[in-house]
């Protein structure tokens, strides 16, 4: 048990520049999801009115 | 290669795919029946003009991007179909993304198969959890306050990320039970309850809708795994 514990740290501790350049990507990922399925701006909405109930998105 | 690039040009790549191949499964699934309904919703709109609804709705400034007069909203047809490719298009990238970072932390070759394991883990955290409370709903059905539906949407995916995470990646018990207790916490505080009022959209309508969703997303982050993983492998690597 010890040793499979021990075996995936350093796998997940990758070099901590890129686990910088990886958050910060996916922090792109959240905002383009946010604007596209949870934007109150209307004229967005209606852009994105068929992908928000077929993701399920809250829609009007 | 950087990494942030890397994990950009992949996601780009994958979501492109994915957009575009989901965007036929919705043109067939769930397209039609979002008309379909909204021929009910157009009808309650026009056999009562002033009176709203439920107040719940109508307070908000939702309701009156959806009266279907005031606001911008693509045309029938082509240019609203270009739309719904295009959002899609940019929600499988911002997906993408979020998958790709992961495969990035990782730090390690992610194969095609744990690529396929994490779309599927996409699918619990972005459409099995959340729907359990909040099912897809067709245009035209009552719904609660859509602020505090959309907290409770984002507060569930995020629970159940986290549980899941626990669960999967910390071998000790109190994880385990932690995790489980997060990925239930949201269904025991439970999601905004629409107001009782009548729907127009038959119950037989609003049904093939659920399975419809739920089966275009299983396909949508099935696709999104497996590409995400494949198009890393290939850029990280070059």
């Amino acid at each position: 048990m010890q040793q499979t514990q021990t075996a995936h740290l350093p796998a997940i501790a990758a070099d901590s520049s890129a686990v910088m350049q990886a958050v910060l990507a996916m922090a792109l990922g959240l905002f383009i999801v946010g604007v596209v399925g949870f934007s109150h701006i209307s004229a967005v909405h209606n852009a994105a009115h068929d992908v928000r109930h077929a993701n399920a998105f809250p829609c009007h | 290669m950087p990494v942030f690039r890397s994990i950009v040009f992949s996601a780009a790549l994958a979501g492109l795919i994915v957009g575009a191949v989901i965007s036929a499964a919705q043109f067939v699934g769930t397209v039609p029946l979002i008309q379909k309904s909204e021929v009910f919703e157009r009808k309650v709109e026009a056999s009562k003009p002033a009176a709203t609804p439920a107040p719940a709705v109508a307070s908000h400034d939702h309701a009156a991007a959806h009266s279907h007069a005031v606001e911008w909203e693509p045309e029938d047809g082509l240019q609203r179909n270009a739309f719904t490719v295009g959002a899609n298009i940019l929600t499988a990238i911002g997906f993408a993304l979020l998958l790709t970072g992961v495969y990035a932390i990782r730090g390690r070759p992610v194969g095609w198969r744990e690529g396929l394991a994490w779309g599927l883990g996409g699918f619990v955290v972005f459409t099995a959890a959340p729907g359990l409370g909040l099912p897809p709903e067709l245009p035209g059905m009552p719904v609660a306050d859509l602020t505090l539906r959309q907290t409770w949407w984002i507060g569930t995916a995020a629970a159940t990320a986290i549980g899941l995470g626990l669960l999967a990646f910390r071998p000790q018990a109190w994880a385990a039970l932690l995790g489980l207790g997060l990925i239930a916490l949201p269904h025991l505080v439970g999601a905004p309850v629409a107001p009782e009022s009548h729907s127009e959209v038959p119950a037989a309508l609003s049904h093939s809708f659920i399975v419809a969703v739920t089966l275009t997303s299983l396909l949508f982050w099935a696709l999104l795994g497996v590409s995400t993983s494949l198009a890393y492998a290939r850029i990280s690597r070059s």
